[in-house]
């Protein structure tokens, strides 16, 4: 049996982080990946050191990892298909009405 | 003060190409030449490297005859890149050695920091001489290294690592701040450059400083051990002498004693937060004789220099 490596078992393990660097003014967070911290302000120097080393950014964001809830990857069907299609959802599918300027 | 003797020169004169470094190249994006270094060819989606005074702009200038510097302003950049040298071979002994991953990688920006000081140091020190900065850094004895005792002292655990950079740190940014005003513009502009890199170490150490005193009554006994262990070394840092003095004069330099008192302001500041300065009682520790600004260092320096350069020496002129 694989022995089950996770957090709980390592009460003292720091938890894990998500960051989110925007590489420059004007562009979104984008997210970077994960490490681990102590705390909050001990993630945002760990973020600084792993991801913005190669001069990749000017603003960071740390996330508990587990602050953030996400979709069910087994519900891909349901949740992400149903669009598939529907091209009446998307401008082009549309036909210019005549004399109409600036579209 | 003498130059460093060197009996060996690893890499001949010829061989030098323009400014690149051997066996690296340009890491330039997009851009040739020095010191055009990535603005031209900024956007969104490039990551360049940036815009910094690097150590090869220092050696062009160098090469190209635009800047010397005399005997005391080099035998000052020596002792400034002989301390960065001697931390940051310490420091990259941690890389795979930290506690956490994270911090690794932290404690080897900081190295490659100090590196990266010493080599602009070391590169304008070395242009008095007529030598590059490999053969200072690799082909000098232990009496000829002018760093202060407390860089070679030994990593110990996390907390003495931690502690020893705290001092340094705020030493450091102490006298870079000054430095920025040099009259010696290549001094002043290795310093500029300098002072944001030490300002996160100072961050960097004193956070861990209060996680350590403030954390569980493990890590609190080792930080307060660790002050103890290297304490004793501060003073040497602020100790003036003839060089300093003619340096301060000259607007050149700084005279060490004028940066404790913002030292001990700043670095007390931190230590009373969790009660670690009652606990210690600073002032009553008993002081090392230092000496590492004349070349007489302790026990620790001829193992570590042994390490640092074995490859280069056994190998001149080696490169990869």
């Amino acid at each position: 049996m694989i022995p089950n490596d996770s957090p709980t078992d390592h009460p003292n393990a720091w938890p894990l982080w998500e960051v989110f660097v925007r590489s420059s003014r004007g562009l979104s967070h984008v997210h970077a990946g994960s490490l681990h911290a102590p705390d909050a302000a001990m993630a945002l120097r760990n973020a600084r050191d792993l991801y913005t080393r190669r001069n990749e950014g000017v603003s960071i964001w740390v996330v508990p990892a587990d602050a953030i809830s996400s979709s069910d990857p087994d519900s891909k069907g349901s949740f992400f298909e149903s669009p598939q299609g529907k091209d009446y959802r998307h401008a082009t599918y549309y036909t210019k009405s005549e004399g109409v300027k600036h579209l | 003060m003498t130059a460093p003797e060197n009996t060996q020169n690893p890499q001949n004169a010829e061989n030098n190409t323009d400014f690149a470094i051997e066996g690296h190249g340009d890491i330039s994006v997009g851009v040739k030449g020095a010191g055009a270094s990535g603005d031209g060819s900024a956007s969104a989606t490039r990551i360049t490297p940036g815009n910094a005074l690097r150590p090869e702009d220092i050696a062009l200038e160098v090469r190209k005859g635009q800047v010397k510097p005399n005997e005391d302003v080099a035998e000052y950049a020596l002792r400034l890149g002989d301390d960065g040298l001697i931390l940051a071979q310490r420091l990259g002994h941690w890389i795979s050695r930290a506690p956490e991953l994270e911090e690794d990688v932290a404690l080897g920006n900081i190295a490659l920091d100090q590196l990266g000081h010493a080599r602009s140091f070391l590169t304008y020190a070395g242009a008095a001489w007529d030598k590059s900065e490999d053969d200072l850094a690799y082909f000098r004895r232990e009496h000829e290294f002018r760093s202060a005792h407390l860089f070679e002292q030994p990593n110990g655990d996390f907390a003495v690592t931690i502690a020893r950079q705290f001092i340094v740190s705020y030493y450091q940014f102490e006298l870079y701040k000054r430095l920025t005003g040099s009259s010696d513009q290549t001094i002043a502009a290795i310093a500029a450059k300098a002072l944001k890199e030490v300002d996160y170490h100072r961050d960097h150490s004193a956070q861990w400083v209060l996680r350590l005193d403030g954390g569980t009554e493990e890590s609190r006994r080792r930080i307060v051990r660790a002050f103890k262990l290297v304490w004793p070394y501060v003073e040497e840092l602020f100790e003036d002498d003839e060089l300093t003095a003619r340096l301060a004069e000259t607007g050149a330099g700084v005279q060490p004693s004028s940066l404790r008192a913002d030292f001990d302001q700043l670095t007390g500041e931190i230590l009373a937060e969790g009660g670690l300065d009652e606990e210690l009682a600073l002032e009553r520790i008993p002081q090392s004789l230092g000496g590492g600004r004349q070349g007489k260092h302790s026990e620790h320096l001829g193992y570590l220099l042994a390490e640092m350069q074995v490859l280069a020496r056994e190998h001149p002129g080696a490169s990869w």
